[in-house]
């Protein structure tokens, strides 16, 4: 019962690595970029939630209204002040510049916060629980599993089916000739990055909800985003999330065995499947 | 003289260290065809990507209606009713048939084509329409991109070498319509390499040469032994 | 007309005649810097050589690792086990410790080449938190609040404190010699050659049969040996050493990339200058604390949008400054061709 039970959580947490994973999939996906700051991104939802809650009074869950929007905003000034300017063949300088960002995220964090984890107070919710069979598990978990399969699934939807993810996608392909169509390229990487980063305010109120978090808190989560995308196959969202879960259940089932192997347990099955199946589990067909 | 839609004055264009045109002047009037010829790295293609605001360009090397464009963004130049179909065809290829026509008319300017309208132009279109773009033939894929460019209602359409590596059937076919296309207050400049084909389409003709204009003239009356002349630079 | 090919300019033949008596200098230090200072040179010494090696790495091979942390925290934990565990000399267990570098990262580049470009960089973080996770399981080393180094293995090292200091000055010299002396030889064999090759155009030097992945193999094996041994001496300095000061992303890479970025990656020399940049200004600001990692920072993004070849591409492009005979130019010729 007890593993079972630490299978159950498991898939539920790969639902919060998905969200994790999601935005930092979309981008790569549109403009080949790799945010070395989403971690950090993903933190600093959580404090703007956090600072809402203080300021307004509001439940993180109702903060989100806010966040959402907030985080979008910040993502497409931050595509079109900055990262714009360092899109092209090279991968060096939107590396360097992300990782700059996320020294600066941190350490601002650092000064506006101080190093005290905090968490996000969601009420009663936090403690309810539903019966699924023989085990009793946490609404919340269950919510943001839930979540993730829904913003997955609207992702999915939106690539495949409306104006806006054609434009992705025909960007993505060429850049130049998708600019002949009259899209505008900086524009619709701005919208990719918006988007991202209103994936991340999600996931950063749901991360802050469940646990304790300090300004130092991105990095780990940019890795677990980061192994789900890899372990999911590039490319493919829904893989993402079967990569979040195989994740989460690896935390989960090392942590049974020993504490101590919780996170380790995650990284080892990313790196057996690496080694394996260098493609990831569900690696895009064409491409 | 009417006032031209398109003129282009003293344009220059550089790949790095590498100059591609030197003062290049065009002009294109409403409703003609012009043809574009020269021999291979003459600089046609680098012309026509320069309309379309894919190189960089000073601002007064290239008007529209009057107005400078040279320094607008090729999605701004777009907006304008500029299209390009570009050489080699260049689809999406994550895109299918279908999104690929769609996304070209995207911008949303009014005109006579519409989907169906090219479904009847190229009706094998319609039958693949739903197939990823890239598993089409070469000339499907070639209507395709025709198709796309017209797709945006351009009142100027740029024709880059469209019946490269093609069936003389199928550029038959596609020259055929041309006038039907150009009908409709549809404005043309085509890049060919077959010369007779290009004359036999166009109304008036200019030769690259090396990144110059070498020759302008009456695609009806200009002398075999000046085009030579122009294209080969003997 | 006579042409000729050579790698040295006038201010690198003047620099290199310079660099004799600096060397001297260097070495007599103990005798006339103070304690603190001696530290503080140590210090500097350390991070030029790990800013030179990542710069060989990210700038050179297009390896962009954040994770070079993993071996910084290798060779000190290890440096600590050979000596304390196994009880082997500290000068036995330094040649040891570079050794085990390439052991270790050797497999290490075979997983985790597999990840292209930019995740790649991503793939090197996951690395050294698996190091970092690792290595705080181990009891014997104090687990995950790390351990001291015993005092009579700094005692072995010399007699009195002063010479102990000077012993672990000559020691921090002599890697940054090391260090720099390696990554000159290796721009300047094959292997360079390749490299900059590869730098310049990936298609074009696969397609001249330069094997790709075995440049960047030998690259990233010769240089996280390295960071090792640079990983040893620095902990050899702090004689305390823990699983979050051994892995720390901000002391070994963060600090190491802001380095690079701000004297110039691709280049030789923006290490060198970039360190004593970076010390110049902490010692000066070094209370602002967290304010001068984002300040650093900020410069760093500033520099990587407006000048990516950072001071010394920018002093370089202006002058046609060089220090090391690197380059080779061909007098005698009136114009570059275009
Ligand atoms: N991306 C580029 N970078 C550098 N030089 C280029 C580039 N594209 C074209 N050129 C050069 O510019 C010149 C003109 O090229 P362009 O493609 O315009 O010729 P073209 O007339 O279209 O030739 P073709 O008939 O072969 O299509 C050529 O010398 C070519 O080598
Ligand atoms: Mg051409």
């Amino acid at each position: 019962m007890d593993w079972l039970n630490a299978l159950v959580q498991g898939v539920l947490l790969g639902g919060l690595y998905a969200l994790f994973a999601a935005g930092l999939s979309l981008i790569f996906g549109v403009m080949r970029l790799v945010n070395i700051a989403h971690g950090d991104l993903i933190v600093l939802s959580a404090y703007i939630a956090l600072s809402f809650g203080v300021a307004l009074g509001l439940n993180p869950l109702v903060a989100l209204l806010l966040v959402v929007p907030t985080m979008a905003l910040i993502g497409y000034a931050l595509q079109r002040l900055i990262l714009n300017r360092t899109m092209g063949e090279d991968i060096l300088p939107p590396l360097l510049v992300t990782f700059g960002l996320s020294v600066i995220l941190q350490n601002a964090l650092l000064m506006g916060y101080s190093a005290d984890p905090q968490n996000l107070q969601a009420g009663a919710i936090e403690t309810a629980s539903v019966t699924l069979g023989p085990l009793a598990v946490g609404l919340m978990p269950v919510m943001v599993f839930a979540t993730a399969v829904a913003v997955i699934a609207a992702l999915q939807w939106m690539f495949y089916r409306t104006a806006l993810g054609r434009a992705f996608r025909a960007t993505s392909d060429r850049q130049d000739v998708a600019q002949l169509m009259g899209l505008n390229r900086a524009h619709v990487f701005g919208l990719a990055m918006a988007l991202s980063l209103a994936v991340t305010a999600l996931a950063g109120v749901f991360l802050g909800i469940r646990t304790a978090f300090d300004p130092a808190a991105g990095g780990a989560r940019l890795i677990f985003g980061f192994e789900a995308v890899i372990i999911g196959g590039l490319g493919n969202l829904w893989g993402t999330l079967a990569g979040g879960v195989i994740l989460g259940v690896a935390q989960t089932v090392g942590a049974k065995i020993d504490p101590g192997y919780q996170i380790l347990a995650g990284h080892v099955v990313f790196l057996i499947i690496l080694a394996l199946r260098p493609r990831g589990l569900f690696p895009r067909i064409d491409g | 003289m009417p006032d031209a839609l398109l003129t282009l004055q003293a344009l220059n264009a550089h790949y790095g260290d590498f100059q591609a045109l030197y003062g290049v002047d065009l002009r294109v009037d409403p409703g003609e065809v012009v043809a574009v010829i020269g021999a291979n790295g003459a600089g046609k293609t680098t012309m026509l990507r320069s309309i379309a605001g894919l190189l960089k360009n000073a601002p007064g090397a290239i008007r529209w209606k009057g107005q400078a464009i040279g320094a607008l963004r090729a999605d701004q130049v777009a907006g304008r009713g500029i299209a390009l179909v570009p050489e080699g065809r260049l689809l999406f290829p994550s895109l299918s048939v279908e999104e690929n026509l769609v996304i070209g008319g995207q911008l949303g300017r009014k005109g006579p084509w519409s989907l169906q309208r090219v479904y009847d132009l190229f009706p094998i279109l319609k039958e693949r329409r739903h197939q990823q773009s890239t598993s089409l033939s070469g000339g499907q894929q070639q209507m395709v991109a025709i198709g796309r460019a017209l797709m945006a209602n351009p009142e100027l359409v740029l024709m880059d070498e469209i019946s490269l590596g093609l069936a003389p059937v199928i550029i038959r076919q596609i020259y055929e319509a041309l006038p039907g296309i150009v009908g409709e207050g549809l404005t043309a400049v085509i890049v060919e390499q077959d010369i007779a084909k290009a004359l036999s389409v166009s109304q008036r003709v200019y030769c690259l040469q090396e990144g110059r204009v070498s020759l302008e003239g009456q695609s009806q009356t200009v002398p075999r032994e000046d085009i030579t002349r122009a294209y080969f630079g003997v | 007309m006579t042409l000729s090919v050579t790698r040295r300019t006038r201010l690198s033949t003047t620099w290199l005649i310079l660099l004799v008596p600096i060397v001297l200098l260097l070495i007599a230090a103990p005798w006339w810097a103070g304690r603190a200072d001696l530290r503080l040179m140590g210090e500097i010494a350390l991070y030029m050589s790990l800013a030179i090696l990542w710069n060989l790495l990210a700038g050179y091979a297009g390896l962009v690792s954040v994770g070079q942390q993993a071996y910084v925290g290798f060779g000190g934990y290890l440096f600590f086990a050979l000596t304390m565990l196994a009880g082997l000399h500290p000068y036995a267990a330094l040649p040891l410790v570079v050794l085990a570098g390439f052991v270790i990262s050797a497999p290490v580049a075979v997983l985790i080449f597999r990840l292209r470009g930019a995740y790649f960089a991503i793939g090197t973080w996951v690395v050294a938190e698996v190091f970092r996770l690792s290595f705080a399981q181990i009891s014997s080393l104090g687990g995950g609040s790390g351990t001291s180094l015993a005092p009579d293995i700094v005692r072995s090292l010399a007699d009195g404190r002063d010479a102990r200091e000077a012993v672990a000055w000559w020691l921090a010299l002599g890697a940054a010699a090391l260090v720099l002396g390696t990554v000159v030889w290796l721009l300047r064999s094959r292997q360079g050659v390749a490299l900059t090759a590869i730098r310049d155009n990936e298609l074009a030097a696969r397609s001249l049969g330069i094997d790709i992945w075995r440049t960047k193999f030998t690259v990233y094996v010769v240089v996280s040996g390295l960071t090792a041994l640079i990983g040893a001496l620095i902990f050899l300095q702090k004689l305390r050493i823990s699983p979050d000061a051994a892995f720390s992303a901000n002391d070994w890479t963060a600090f190491v990339i802001f380095i690079v970025v701000i004297g110039g990656i691709g280049t030789l020399e923006g290490p060198i200058l970039g360190t004593l940049i970076f010390f110049a200004l902490r010692e000066t600001l070094a209370d602002l604390g967290t304010l001068y990692l984002i300040a650093l920072g900020i410069v760093a993004i500033v520099i990587m949008l407006f000048a990516p070849r950072g001071l010394w591409g920018f002093l370089r492009d202006r002058w046609g400054l060089e220090l090391f005979p690197l380059s080779r130019r061909v007098s005698g010729l009136a114009k570059k061709e275009a």
